[in-house]
């Protein structure tokens, strides 16, 4: 017992040395990238990015509004050189807190579209992805539901119980920020108690909802456009379908994930590199084929089926006009959809 | 030592050793005391600086606190506990019984498994619950043939009291089964040759015995209920741990330093209720005299029902988990695109696990020492206060140490020690209560011995006390790592970028519904854990 108690514990002490050893040996200065967006759809880029141009990453991922939030409460202390977001309106928040720092016109241009990038030049949108109705078809059918025109009229009693969506999701937030800014405050937290009490299912993320549409758990869903495309590379045979709320219905909201350089950065040019990396042809092929986004640089073209960007009804609005976070959070909050 | 001591963990220091020999020299006990303190120390400071941060709220934290949403959180946290608390008390009353008393088939083999229970962590069970009894999972499709297109889904209260209760049963059974087997035998002939009945003599003899351990299990599981975060979060249960998992997440943390502390106090008064409950009557023998070997209780047919029983359990707690976990692994899922060799989060679960428990076995030391050689009262308020970690939800410490660190010591934010502080604070309590009950069985002759050989204090320490004492500092250890292990909320909050575990993995392909990437970190970790307890249990004898 004795030596078999002796080897175990050297072994242990061994995999302490070993697994330590990486963590605690900082012989260079990693680029800190604080994203907020998932791992899945970003973290294979940046491994590319590393493996391109030598430059080691270090990642820190969460929600959007989280890790924005995160990045407000360290404030100068923050060891974020570069923020990563999948909505307009964290980096609005940042940009507002004048945190991110001024990005050369050489970066913004690249991006044709002025409504994706930062009105004061402090961000940058990468990839552009639309807010809309994943649907079951054959559920619908069954149910002999019809497609609705708005995204108010979920709150029907004929979707009851048959709706999901992502109430912690950035993109839901940022949907949600944006109906504040076009419907007003009363309106808004109106449509929030009225989905729930038409029993709105609730999900942690896009990609659950997108599988329960697909399982039939619900009809359909509130999510982005690219998380059914993902489904439908590893079988095509899904029949579930995207809907577009028409004639700019605030629930057909385009957002950009977007990139912005934090003042306190202590390497802000591999960080403007990053940046710049993201816009090259490589990331925006990337965002195009690998996540099924909107490249939002005009030389790339989106690969699968889509309505062109400039061809969709969006609402009228400024993307960095969103970022009241801090205020859609609370909404959502008491408005009971956490609970 | 018995496993009940260990597993689970004593609630608070064991004060009842009579031989308190405060014959050491005046220095090497306040070296020790000093030590203790420095430990003590560090485990306060962050949850000190938390209080203060929520009183500082002031007049708008008591409002936040007392509005209808707060008072909800509280009301489904309560309801919660009790539900689940009364699920594991039904199992576990039971379980205890028939493999401490009945002449079960294949008793040993029920109870391993049974406690297996303990090693799978609430988040993985939860997660393959909520799939396996989802609107269209896995019982679905075997009740399709009758006509089940879709199921109500188990999300919510419902899904949440079967993980917890299925989860914690064995905090309750532990205890209960070790009182069980205590029980003296002569105390219930005496009942009869008094003229009680077969019922007369459960309610007045037997159930008064065996009320103690059951109290303090209850207590146990109604703990762990309240402060287990992962099931909650996957039923999406709105219980106060995930409510302040989701202020943190939105970096609100004054918010959630407030709904802290009222988890705190809501712990805090069970503890006190325990206390009161307890320490009523005498339950043992006085005078001299052979305790009886217990009867066995002849099941008879109820064998059958017996069997069944005991397979119902080990079903819901290990077999559902782990075939719906090998169910992800061949199944058709979505492929996650970023790739994590499991070599690496084994090494990075295995090595921080393996750190925690050294620092933590190394700091129960001379808290340990304090509580068994030099129990005065000043040393049991230290000792009483190591012990806050049973109290305090590994969600609350975290969040302690994650907003003290990144305003008052910047140069621990996001790194191994600061993960390694907040295991220790939350599991030091199990360590200590380890160590404490081996260094109890040490006859202190031989120390006496040891020093009037000649040796100094501390050779005495190191060359009788401690290796007499190893099995159970080992046993300790090893539940330490075990714990640290499956841990999700601290290791999410206070991990440094970039680091990942068993636990961080399963969490976030969860958080994006990439099942067939739970399935193998899921599977890996509950085969590391059954390797560790099965240690254990070995070494204290359970099994034999």
């Amino acid at each position: 017992m004795l030596k078999v108690r002796s080897i175990v514990i050297c072994l242990l002490a061994a995999l302490v040395c070993i697994g330590t050893a990486p963590a605690l040996a900082d012989s260079h200065d990693p680029l800190t990238i604080y994203s907020g967006r998932n791992e899945s759809l970003i973290g294979p880029l940046l491994a590319q990015f590393t493996e391109d141009t030598g430059i080691e990453v270090e990642v820190l991922y969460g929600g959007t509004s989280a890790v924005a939030n995160q990045i407000l409460t360290e404030g100068e202390n923050s060891p974020a050189d570069v923020f990563i977001a999948q909505d307009g309106g964290a980096l609005g928040a940042l940009a507002a807190a004048e945190m991110l720092a001024e990005l050369p016109a050489e970066t913004l241009e690249q991006v044709a579209n002025p409504a994706f990038i930062s009105p004061d030049g402090v961000w940058v949108g990468v990839s552009g992805r639309a807010r809309v109705l994943v649907y079951n078809p054959e559920m619908l059918a069954e149910l002999e539901l019809e497609l609705p025109e708005s995204i108010l009229d979920l709150t029907d009693e004929a979707w009851s119980g048959l709706v999901g969506w992502a109430p912690t999701n950035a993109s839901f937030v940022s949907n949600v920020t944006a109906m504040r800014e076009l419907l007003g405050e009363d309106e808004t937290a109106a449509w929030l108690a009225d989905m729930l009490a038409n029993d709105v299912q609730a999900y942690p993320k896009n990609t659950p909802v997108v599988q329960a549409t697909i399982d039939g758990e619900v009809a359909a869903g509130l999510v982005n456009h690219y998380y059914l495309f993902r489904f439908l590379a590893e079988d095509p045979e899904i029949t579930a379908t995207l809907h577009f709320f028409p004639g700019g219905d605030v629930g057909s909201l385009i957002n950009v994930a977007g990139a912005g350089i934090l003042q306190t950065s202590d390497q802000p040019e591999i960080a403007q590199q990053f940046v710049d990396y993201l816009l090259s042809d490589a990331a925006q092929s990337y965002f195009a084929e690998t996540t099924f986004e909107y490249p939002l640089v005009e030389t790339v073209e989106p690969s699968v089926d889509l309505p062109a960007l400039e061809e969709l009804e969006v609402p009228e609005i400024d993307l960095s006009d969103l970022a009241d976070l801090q205020g859609t959070l609370e909404m959502i909050e008491n408005s009971g959809a956490l609970d | 030592m018995q496993l009940s001591e260990v597993i689970p963990p004593r609630l608070r220091p064991n004060w009842h050793y009579p031989h308190v020999l405060s014959r050491w020299h005046f220095g090497a006990a306040q070296a020790t005391q000093l030590i203790g303190l420095a430990v003590v120390a560090v485990v306060m400071i962050p949850i000190s600086l938390l209080a203060l941060r929520a009183a500082g709220a002031g007049q708008e934290g008591i409002d936040y606190l007392l509005r209808p949403r707060t008072l909800l959180i509280v009301g489904n946290s309560i309801s919660l506990m009790l539900a689940a608390t009364g699920l594991a008390t039904s199992i576990a009353v039971p379980f205890a019984w028939l493999t401490a008393r009945c002449d079960l088939p294949g008793r040993r083999i029920w109870l391993a498994l049974g406690l297996a229970a303990m090693v799978i962590p609430s988040y993985l069970v939860a997660v393959t619950y909520s799939e396996a009894f989802g609107p269209r999972g896995i019982v679905q499709g075997l009740l399709e043939p009758f006509g089940a297109q879709r199921l109500p889904g188990i999300k919510g209260f419902v899904g949440a009291t079967l993980t917890l209760g299925v989860v914690s049963f064995p905090y309750i059974a532990l205890p209960l089964r070790s009182a069980l087997l205590q029980c003296d035998r002569s105390l219930e002939e005496a009942g009869h040759s008094l003229g009680l009945g077969r019922w007369g003599v459960f309610r007045q003899i037997t159930v008064p015995q065996l009320r103690p351990a059951l109290s303090a299990g209850m207590l146990l599981a109604a703990l762990y209920i309240l402060s287990d975060f992962g099931a909650v979060a996957v039923m999406q249960y709105n219980a106060f741990t995930r409510a302040i998992f989701l202020q943190t997440e939105s970096f609100r943390m004054d918010k959630a330093s407030l709904l802290a502390l009222v988890l705190i106090v809501m712990a805090l008064a069970l503890l006190v209720m325990q206390s009161r409950m307890a320490g009523r009557g005498r339950h043992f023998r006085i005078g001299s005299g052979a305790s009886r070997r217990l009867e066995v209780v002849r099941l008879g047919k109820w064998r059958y029902l017996a069997v069944a029983f005991c397979g119902a359990v080990v079903l819901a707690g290990v077999v559902i988990p782990i075939i719906v976990l090998f169910s992800w692994l061949v199944g058709r899922q979505m492929t996650n695109p970023v790739h994590i060799p499991l070599s690496l989060l084994a090494g990075n679960t295995i090595s921080v696990s393996a750190l925690a428990a050294i620092v933590v076995t190394v700091a129960a030391l001379p808290l340990a020492l304090l509580a068994m050689r030099r129990a005065n009262r000043a040393n049991r308020w230290l000792v009483n206060i190591a012990y806050a970690g049973n109290v305090l939800p590994g969600i609350v410490v975290a969040l302690a140490l994650v907003s003290f660190a990144s305003q008052n010591l910047l140069s621990l934010y996001q790194t191994l020690p600061l993960l390694i502080l907040g295991y220790a604070v939350r599991y030091l309590p199990l360590s200590i209560s380890a160590t404490e009950s081996a260094f109890a069985q040490i006859n202190p002759r031989f120390e006496e011995a040891g020093r009037s050989m000649g040796l100094g204090r501390l050779a005495v320490l190191a060359r009788i006390t401690v290796p007499l004492a190893r099995g159970g500092i080992l046993a300790g250890m090893a539940l330490v790592f075990l714990n640290v292990m499956k841990e999700l909320p601290t290791t999410l909050i206070l991990r440094p970028i970039g680091f990942r575990t068993f636990a961080t993995r399963i969490w976030s392909a969860y958080d994006e519904a990439f099942l067939s990437t739970i399935a193998l970190p899921g599977l890996a970790l509950i085969l590391a854990s059954a390797l560790v307890l099965l240690i254990v249990l070995r070494q204290e004898d359970i099994l034999d």
